[in-house]
């Protein structure tokens, strides 16, 4: 008998947030204007977006929620779920079992999914708000034509580094080498960009094709096993922020979080060059709703839209609106909106030939060996 | 001696044991959004919980899911229990058990994998567009759960007298009413305990549940997964304190009252 008051707790525990949930304030609609117009053509219907996690201003903290809002504006109805990488992404979308109508990859991958015919071209006469995004993320290698991809992020990759452990201001890659920082250093968990500081480092190209050319960049990384404390990716805000690293490489939007629990931390473009990645909004080929991702995608960048992900995710905005804004937390940020003149050179990541990425992924599993 | 010393032993298993824990409750009440520096104390991230934020729509889903799988599975597992347990044969009854066995002993990875292949060929070969969804996931939760709950059931089914049924019958009742009214009540503690256990074991799959998801529905130990970009959020850990204190309650409350349970019965049989 009583553990059937048990069994009633636990279903007590799955009621609590239907209950909540239906109760749930819907705040986010009304008062925004919105540029383009939106119909309510597929009220009823549904799409599926498949995003980064964390990639999209969800409501927290009293910030705008860009799905609801959508919902409620056109009653599509956004089922959201979420990746965590390009590569999840990809074996996911390739094993062909599911479809989604909106996609938001990288750069390289989306020159894979071009390549393979698993992306469909937008179409653009219902993207009445392309003309927002800055003419320099258009146009780019991966979609030479404009054709499969509007932009939605941009990031750079950069050097942080606590002032009160570092002496100087430091401005190039080699310090991660530096023997004076020993068991200070962070470096990236994932081996593209590990490679990459080495590659910027040596001088050789990130996208190279020439296997020596990655031999070297793995001799460099093995020299660096001995003064690196951790390999790590989101570890990186724990670390930097209690003081427990000196010098980590991450991404330049990530750092202006971190700096505002750690003020003591600074940030720094090396001069060798360093990564530069644009996350684009693409629709894969097997896409059951494609109007209705043409209307999500051309509300993402609407300008209020637009700027309350910039907010949210703190990465750079290739919205021309966002930019312009002089209320955005961001306006005019040197870090995250750097004058080109003042940034060293800046290379995309290109999707790599398999065999040489299982190249260089076999000399990776050799650095961590090696350690 | 021995005695202080086991017991500082002990102190220190169940510290390490609870420590992340309590960590992770403490920072959920820090004001500020980092795990490093505690800000100040603040209820803000459990009202973030409640107020706007999505967090709620995989919530839900994996509270639905468990609560379903496990249902299902209990009562598939519990006939399966009791089948077994009134086989006659001893080397098809070993050849059961042995099959019970087997999903529980493989990794997570291959039985995810496997589903899912079974499911994406099923779902080409009927020709749907989304062949994994919503019931792949709950499919597949039946799936690994039963093996628990006859793993609880049918010890239990030992325990009993096997002649109770008959008598049950000889005294007039139906082969059903026999089951629903002498048998289940017997090993109710079996069953209960089975699908806690699946309730549990569904709620914090991940493996299985990352093979054979599909794009309309997400649970929350996916969610809370793919943030590995960016640091977790203080609300994550209000909600993870929440499911702390909740499954903290029911074991505390099981335990207690099969306790009193226990005593009863010693009394019964002095």
């Amino acid at each position: 008998m009583k553990k059937l008051i048990a069994i009633l707790l636990a279903v007590l525990m799955t009621a609590v947030p239907f209950a909540l949930s239906s109760c749930g304030s819907d705040d986010t609609s009304g008062e925004v204007e919105y540029r383009a117009e939106y119909t309510r053509d597929y009220e009823g219907t549904s799409i599926n977006v498949f995003n980064w996690g964390e990639y999209i201003s969800d409501g927290t903290e009293g910030s705008f929620n860009v799905n609801k809002a959508f919902e409620n504006l056109t009653g599509i109805k956004v089922n959201y779920i979420t990746y965590d990488s390009n590569e999840s992404m990809y074996a996911k979308l390739s094993a062909g079992a599911v479809s989604y109508d909106v996609i938001i990859p990288s750069d390289y991958m989306i020159e894979r999914l071009i390549s393979e015919d698993m992306i469909q071209p937008l179409d653009f006469s219902k993207l009445t708000n392309y003309d927002l995004i800055d003419p320099q993320y258009k146009n780019l290698y991966f979609d030479p034509d404009n054709k499969y991809s509007v932009p939605y992020n941009v990031g750079l990759v950069g050097l942080i580094y606590n002032t009160t452990m570092v002496e100087g201001t430091p401005d190039s890659w080699s310090i991660m080498w530096d023997a004076k920082y020993a068991d200070q250093i962070l470096t990236f968990n994932n081996p593209r960009d590990a490679f990459a500081i080495a590659q910027f480092l040596i001088g050789v190209d990130v996208n190279s094709e020439n296997k020596a050319d990655w031999d070297a960049a793995a001799e460099k990384l093995k020299e660096q096993n001995s003064v690196l404390q951790a390999r790590v990716m989101d570890e990186v805000f724990q670390k930097m922020e209690g003081g427990n690293a000196a010098i980590a490489p991450y991404y330049a939007g990530d750092y202006l979080v971190m700096v505002e629990n750690n003020p003591d931390l600074a940030f720094v473009y090396p001069k060798e060059g360093t990564n530069i990645f644009v996350d684009s909004v693409c629709v894969p080929k097997n896409a059951s709703n494609y109007d209705a991702a043409m209307m999500y995608i051309n509300f993402l960048m609407e300008p209020e839209v637009a700027l309350a992900n910039a907010e949210y995710i703190c990465y750079a905005s290739p919205n021309t609106a966002v930019a312009s804004n002089p209320d955005y937390s961001y306006y005019e940020e040197e870090i995250l909106y750097p004058d080109p003149e003042n940034l060293p050179k800046t290379e995309y990541f290109h999707d790599i030939d398999p065999e040489i990425r299982s190249y260089y992924e076999k000399l990776w599993d050799g650095v961590l060996l090696a350690d | 001696m021995k005695k202080t010393l086991g017991n500082i032993l002990m102190g220190i298993v169940y510290f390490v044991l609870y420590l992340p824990l309590i960590v992770m409750v403490f920072f959920s009440f820090n004001s500020g959004r980092g795990t490093t520096v505690f800000k100040g104390f603040s209820l803000k991230w459990y009202a973030e919980l409640f107020s706007n934020s999505d967090i709620m729509v995989p919530l839900r889903n994996t509270l639905l899911l468990a609560a379903l799988a496990a249902v299902i599975a209990t009562v598939i597992g519990t006939a399966a229990a009791v089948y077994i347990y009134y086989v006659k044969s001893k080397a098809w009854k070993n050849t059961l058990n042995t099959v019970t066995n087997i999903p529980m002993m493989n990794p997570d990875i291959v039985t995810g994998v496997s589903l899912m292949l079974l499911f994406v060929f099923v779902g080409r070969l009927i020709g749907a567009k989304n062949s994994l969804n919503f019931f792949t996931l709950l499919i597949a939760h039946i799936t690994f759960n039963i093996p628990y709950v006859i793993l609880n059931v049918l010890p239990k089914l030992n325990q009993t007298d096997p002649h109770l049924a008959e008598a049950a019958q000889d005294l007039g009742s139906t082969p059903t009413e026999a089951f629903f009214k002498v048998v289940l009540p017997s090993i109710m503690s079996g069953v209960t305990s089975g699908f806690m256990m699946a309730f549990t074991l569904s709620l914090d799959d991940f493996v299985i549940s990352y093979y054979t998801t599909g794009a309309t529905f997400q649970t929350l130990p996916l969610y809370v997964f793919n943030m590995v970009k960016k640091p977790v959020r203080p609300h994550i850990y209000a909600l993870y304190s929440l499911i702390f204190l909740l499954v903290l309650a029911v074991l505390l409350f099981t335990n207690i009252s099969g306790m009193k349970d226990n005593k009863k019965k010693k009394n019964k049989s002095k």
